[in-house]
């Protein structure tokens, strides 16, 4: 059964991860790429991840995925009739060469190494949102403080680059 | 049981096609996008990894990516509308202002 669920969701979300690449209208763009985010969250749960499944669920689809849709409906962009980088027969080059490297690299590769403290039926007695919590706020405080400041710093840049230009600003 | 490295090979084909898509794609959304598509495959690498060699950094990590890529989106987006309030485009080989 878990294998039945882990090839139904890595072949819809590698077909969706192409249609994201593929099509031409950024909307439907965006929708495969809300369906790549949903598939990879059931990933998740296949990994015993059910606090990840979550957070993906909510911050990436409602969160990130809609920032994008607004962006899009905002811009209201006309479908080009070129939808190639200008210079793209170059860089496709280079991308293979990356992708090369990248599957000799993962060949090479042993997939296996010490093992932690968190085996599965540990995780399993209390639920995953209580290890993560419990490794998040004891071992991970820094970090976690760490991408507080960036989030609040990504807000301000954002909005400092996003704002209208006032009157006083366009005196140039 | 679904073995480890086929976990990696999802989420390989997923970094590639993420990896084409920045590079080949000319809208500067759609580029966004495959970086998403990019950070995605890295999480499941994460997880995965996480699962089988059962220690919860993995989930940590993951967490603090998916808390990245939202800022880069919020910054990234917020840097196509000024872009495109001057240019009236988002397509990435039009853009050239820093260029001198």
């Amino acid at each position: 059964m878990a294998l039945f669920f882990f090839v139904y969701f890595s072949l819809v979300s590698i077909a969706a991860g192409l249609l994201t690449v593929a099509l031409r209208n950024p909307v439907h763009c965006g929708l495969a790429l809300l369906t790549l985010l949903l598939h990879v969250a059931g990933l998740f749960v296949l990994l015993n991840a059910e606090f990840l499944f979550a957070v993906q669920v909510i911050v990436y689809a409602g969160a990130i995925l809609v920032l994008y849709l607004f962006v899009l409906m905002l811009l209201n962009l006309k479908t080009d009739e070129r939808y190639l980088h200008s210079r793209y027969a170059v860089i496709l080059f280079a991308a293979a060469a990356v992708c090369g490297e990248l599957l000799i690299l993962l060949l090479r590769s042993p997939y296996a190494g010490a093992k932690g403290d968190a085996p599965a039926e540990v995780v399993l007695k209390d639920g995953d949102s209580y290890a993560v919590g419990i490794k998040m706020f004891s071992d991970y405080l820094l970090p976690f403080e760490i991408v507080g400041v960036f989030l609040l710093g990504a807000i301000i840049g954002a909005i400092v680059l996003a704002k209208t230009p006032t009157s006083a600003d366009a005196e140039e | 049981m679904v073995p480890l490295s086929a976990y990696v090979a999802v989420s390989a084909i997923l970094f590639a096609t993420g990896l084409i898509g920045v590079l080949v794609r000319r809208n500067f959304i759609i580029v966004l996008m495959s970086v998403e598509i990019m950070l995605n495959a890295a999480n499941i690498n994460l997880v995965a990894f996480s699962h089988y060699l059962e220690s919860m950094a993995g989930q940590i990590v993951a967490l603090f990516v998916i808390a990245i890529a939202a800022g880069e989106a919020a910054v990234g987006l917020a840097i196509i509308i000024v872009v495109f309030r001057g240019r009236l485009s988002t397509n990435v080989d039009e853009m050239n202002l820093l260029k001198w």
